[in-house]
């Protein structure tokens, strides 16, 4: 066995690494120094995501008979979430130092590290088998991190629905595959793109199809694979929702357009352009429908979060480059702005204990800090200008459109632009909460920790930034369209 | 890039958001406000003279001080600048509405600051959108313009403000999402991978059945800023509930943005649709400026009465614009202008009298002229401006506008036109109903005879008003070669006709 191909996952062992050292510091270290590992932990992160950086000029490479595949693409992917783990930790610092966690706090980034490699692998597979491997390592120690809370009712239903789902789905994506291999002969992305193309739409293609299709859809929490999302976000910590709502869904999502695009991108409008056009119109509309009634922060955000995951999947219907960069572009951008959302949420809740909307009532008034940005996130998710959520949501529905002349398409650009504004609602109805109101503020005035701000600060510098800044843009898209994954799309 | 002039339009605003965040006082933020407000309007006159010097020089294209600089290179999405006579126009205007509305909102309380910062996050918004001819600009600075009004409308305002805010943010936000997929719609279709509006125009390369499905949406979208029935709606409440400053900003800019919008994308892009099409919205438009006018002669809330007269004289705009000939549609830039000025100016009056005796309803007021004199007497010459008074500038508009409406034989062009003129009659009849009433009348409140007559600032507000409303109705020829340089440059060799 040639060794040297080891090489080629740089990203996956140095992650590795970086788990090696918490899981053995957790261990040996003597306890009254366990208090710096949240900050080692971020500090060794920075550096390994800073580094990451170099890799997206590398070439493409590929390793174990090309079951793993690394690009600058999939580098760059692997970046931004990067960046999202990042920010998450800096969040969940002040959090993990509290006395109550003081015995597990370790374990929070044990398994965070783990889940993150699950998802490196996801989107770096080109065989089902790595896949599913990636999928399971990202689903199950999810589960876990969900029921972190202890004591907490709530935290224990989350963790038994999240943990029931994922494996439910898995089962299910696992049946789908098996047809595919009946179907195919190959568990190889290449070989399943080659022979899928002469099989048109038979039924079977199509169950297959509906089965993989369904599967990945309960982890991106799609329409009408959704219910689980409200209750696990809410009942679990909010580091690990927070988590669970960017990282998780981003790193699915970019899996799923390689699966969709890459193996079954020549039955693209055959079998699932329809199949993907009633998920999109179900999760954009029903998401968008029930975050009208809420009023606990995390199941507002959860309902948002569903909403959000239709627009990304616009992103894979256009089955073209500019989708692709747009879709990651969404990505980057829906990270920054959910994470800004969440880690006002996490300030208060961690000051304050207090989650609902109605308690931020007059926020401006007291931390006028905190409801500004809460405000740009909020602002950003909606789409207005000059946050960067606008340009995400143009360029994926230019995306979506690329190259199209259906109408069908323009239909649905048009229902998810409808619903934009149903969305701005329920983001202005924070809004105005925090501003309008005139009576006395719930939330007293407090001075956040310091790691709470610098994450902020991240947060509000990228939602102003990504967008006004064109350089993030561009060169995700030139990226895409110089990629070999592209050739295999296209 | 700094050595273009129109680029200022939007740093200095930004520059002001600057000065205001870093502002500690009342007297700090006036000055800012005031000072960076002055500097744009001393910009557009600047503009404003110098354009038609090069114009007289012979400057020939569209559009002059050109600007293009590459943003997202991969979609060929550039920061496109350049302004015609129309553009300037509207510049000038907003210059100025946004000078007076600052003075009108010399005392706001609470949270000036923020009110401030909204406020002239508003006018980047504005000023924006009336120098760029890149479509995704364009549209981005439109929306910029959009989303502060939700504050300013929810925290300043009076009333029900949270409904109107709302109300009035969604429908406006529901127009744009019409407006996004028709500019998407247009860039693709038009197959040059360019956003900018001039080569679109000239190339005219968007197939018609295309045309019949993206014109409407980019003129529904710009409508309902434009106030067209059905989509209406918004506008009384968001005006009756809004801050004085943001009522004269909004009725007196912002519903420009719709008609200019509807003229330079919908109408300039799709010349086709639009001749095939104009008539559903010659209706529609026909319909806005009676039922506005109607609707005005039976409110009894000052702001409720010249939101409706805003409704009807906005649906002039789009009317005029619609007939598509020259002389129509340069009263249709002269009623912008004049609508803009007369209707900040309304507002500005109302803010004032409100400010005095905290009501708006007609029926516990009467008597003004006694009580002061001067604020009433600004407000018989904006009701004489608004029904129409030769010497002022809505007679030179609506004038222009009926001339060009009747060259056009085609029975429904006809018909509309005759219904529309009706329109001069009944703002007349709502115009002295509240002159009559609330000026003229016996004194209704024993109160109101302690108040006091305007202050300092708010006689700068209106003055300069009335100076513009009197200027654009005594000179009428300069403000009408202003527009027809446009009009002659080429922009009608496209549109065919």
């Amino acid at each position: 066995m040639d060794y040297s191909q080891f090489l080629a996952m740089k990203q996956e062992i140095a992650l590795l690494a970086i788990f090696l050292i918490v899981f053995l510091y957790d261990t040996f270290m003597p306890k009254k120094v366990l208090t710096g590992l949240s900050g080692i932990t971020t500090i060794l992160f920075a550096a390994f995501t800073l580094a990451g950086f170099g890799l997206m000029c590398g070439h493409t490479e590929s390793a174990f008979a090309g079951m793993y595949v690394t690009s600058p693409v999939i580098a760059t992917i692997k970046n931004i979430l990067n960046v999202g783990v990042l920010i998450v930790l800096i969040q969940s610092a002040s959090w993990n130092n509290s006395e109550t966690q003081s015995t597990r706090r370790g374990e929070f980034y044990e398994l965070l590290l783990v889940t993150l490699f699950g998802m490196y692998l996801m989107i770096s597979a080109r065989h089902f088998l790595l896949f599913v491997i990636g999928l399971e390592c990202a689903s199950l120690p999810l589960a876990a991190m969900v029921a972190f809370d202890k004591h907490k009712y709530e935290s224990h239903e989350a963790a038994v629905k999240y943990m029931l789902t994922a494996v439910f789905s898995s089962a299910i994506f696992m049946m789908g595959l098996s047809y595919v291999y009946l179907l195919t002969g190959s568990l190889y992305f290449d070989t399943i793109a080659s022979s899928v193309g002469c099989l048109d739409a038979q039924p079977l293609l199509i169950v297959a199809l509906a089965f993989v299709i369904a599967g990945v859809g309960f982890k991106l929490s799609l329409v009408p694979f959704h219910l689980w999302t409200a209750d696990v976000y809410q009942g679990a910590p909010t580091a690990v929702t927070s988590y669970l709502s960017v990282i998780s869904k981003g790193s699915a999502a970019f899996a799923f357009m390689v699966i969709l695009a890459h193996c079954f991108g020549s039955v693209y409008s055959a079998v699932w352009e329809w199949m993907l056009y009633g998920l999109i119109i179900l999760t954009i509309t029903v998401g968008n429908l029930f975050a009208l009634r809420q009023n606990n922060m995390k199941r507002f955000l959860a309902f948002s979060s569903i909403s959000q995951a239709g627009y990304i999947m616009l992103g894979i219907i256009g089955n073209n480059a500019m989708g692709m960069a747009s879709l990651m572009f969404y990505i980057l951008v829906y990270i920054f702005s959910n994470l800004a959302a969440f880690g006002v949420i996490q300030a208060i809740e961690n000051k304050t204990g207090k989650l609902d909307m109605s308690d931020y009532r007059n926020l401006y008034k007291s931390n006028p800090h905190l409801a500004f940005v809460m405000m740009l996130a909020m602002f950003s998710l909606a789409g207005i200008p000059p946050f960067a959520g606008f340009f995400s949501k143009f360029f994926i529905f230019t995306g979506a459109l690329s190259g199209t002349t259906s109408v069908a398409l323009y239909v649905l650009v048009l229902i998810a632009l409808i619903n934009t504004i149903i969305s701005l609602y329920y983001y202005l109805m924070v809004v105005k909460s925090m501003f309008l109101s005139t009576e006395d503020p719930i939330i007293e005035t407090f001075r956040s920790s310091c790691a709470d701000r610098i994450g902020m600060w991240i947060c509000t510098a990228g939602v102003i930034a990504l967008g006004l800044v064109s350089y993030f843009y561009n060169s995700i898209l030139t990226l895409c369209q110089n990629s070999g994954l592209l050739n295999a799309i296209v | 890039m700094f050595s273009n002039p129109l680029i200022y339009f939007v740093v200095i605003p930004v520059i002001m958001l600057l000065g205001l965040y870093l502002s500690r006082s009342m007297a700090h933020i006036r000055t800012v406000a005031v000072t960076g407000s002055l500097c744009l309007l001393g910009l557009s006159i600047w503009l404003l003279v110098d354009y038609l010097g090069l114009r007289a020089a012979g400057a020939e294209g569209a559009m002059l001080y050109r600007g293009d600089w590459t943003w997202f290179s991969a979609l060929n999405i550039k920061l496109s600048v350049g302004v015609d006579g129309i553009s300037i126009a509207m510049i000038l205007l907003s210059s100025i509405i946004l000078l007076t509305g600052s003075f009108a909102s010399w005392k706001i309380n609470p949270l000036p600051k923020e009110f401030f910062l909204w406020l002239i996050l508003l006018s980047i918004g504005v000023f924006g959108f009336f120098i760029s001819i890149d479509l995704f600009t364009m549209f981005m600075f439109y929306e910029v313009a959009l989303i502060p009004m939700y504050l300013l409308i929810g925290i300043w305002g009076t009333g029900r403000k949270e409904y109107s805010a709302m109300k009035l943010t969604l429908m406006l936000m529901g127009g744009s999402a019409f407006l996004m997929l028709s500019l998407i719609g247009i860039y693709y279709n038009a197959g040059l991978d360019s956003w900018n509006i001039l080569d679109i125009a000239q190339a005219d390369s968007i197939p018609h059945s295309w045309q019949y499905f993206l014109f409407p949406m980019a003129f529904v979208g710009f409508g309902v800023l434009g106030a067209m029935f059905p989509f209406h709606t918004w506008s009384p409440d968001g005006h009756a509930c809004a801050p004085t400053a943001v009522s004269m900003l909004h009725a007196g800019v912002l519903m420009k943005l719709g008609g200019y919008g509807c003229f330079r994308v919908a109408i300039y892009l799709m010349p086709f649709a639009a001749n095939e099409l104009a008539w559903i919205f010659l209706i529609l438009t026909g319909i806005s400026v009676v039922y506005g006018a109607f609707s005005a002669c039976v409110q009894t809330d000052l702001k409720y009465i010249n939101a409706y007269s805003s409704v009807s004289h906005c649906g002039l705009v789009l009317f005029a614009i619609l007939m598509l000939n020259t002389t129509a549609m340069t009263g249709a830039i002269m009623q912008m202008l004049s609508h803009g000025l007369m209707t900040a100016l309304f507002f500005a009056l109302i803010g004032m009298i409100y400010g005095r005796t905290h009501t708006r309803d007609i029926r516990e007021m009467g008597g003004l002229m006694k009580i002061m004199p001067f604020l009433a007497v600004c407000y018989v010459i904006a009701g004489m401006a608004s029904l129409g008074l030769p010497g002022l500038s809505g007679f030179v508009a609506e004038m222009t506008i009926f001339v060009g409406s009747f060259q056009e034989t085609a029975l429904l062009n006809r018909v509309f036109t005759i219904i529309a003129c009706c329109s001069i009659v009944i703002t007349a009849v709502y115009i002295l109903r509240v002159v009559g009433k609330l000026l003229l009348g016996p004194v209704q409140n024993e109160h109101h005879l302690e108040l006091t007559d305007a202050t300092w600032w708010e006689r700068t507000s209106t003055v300069t008003l009335i100076i513009c409303v009197a200027a654009i109705g005594c000179f009428p020829n300069f403000f009408e070669s202003l527009i027809r340089t446009t009009f002659s440059a080429d922009i009608f060799k496209v549109i065919g006709m």
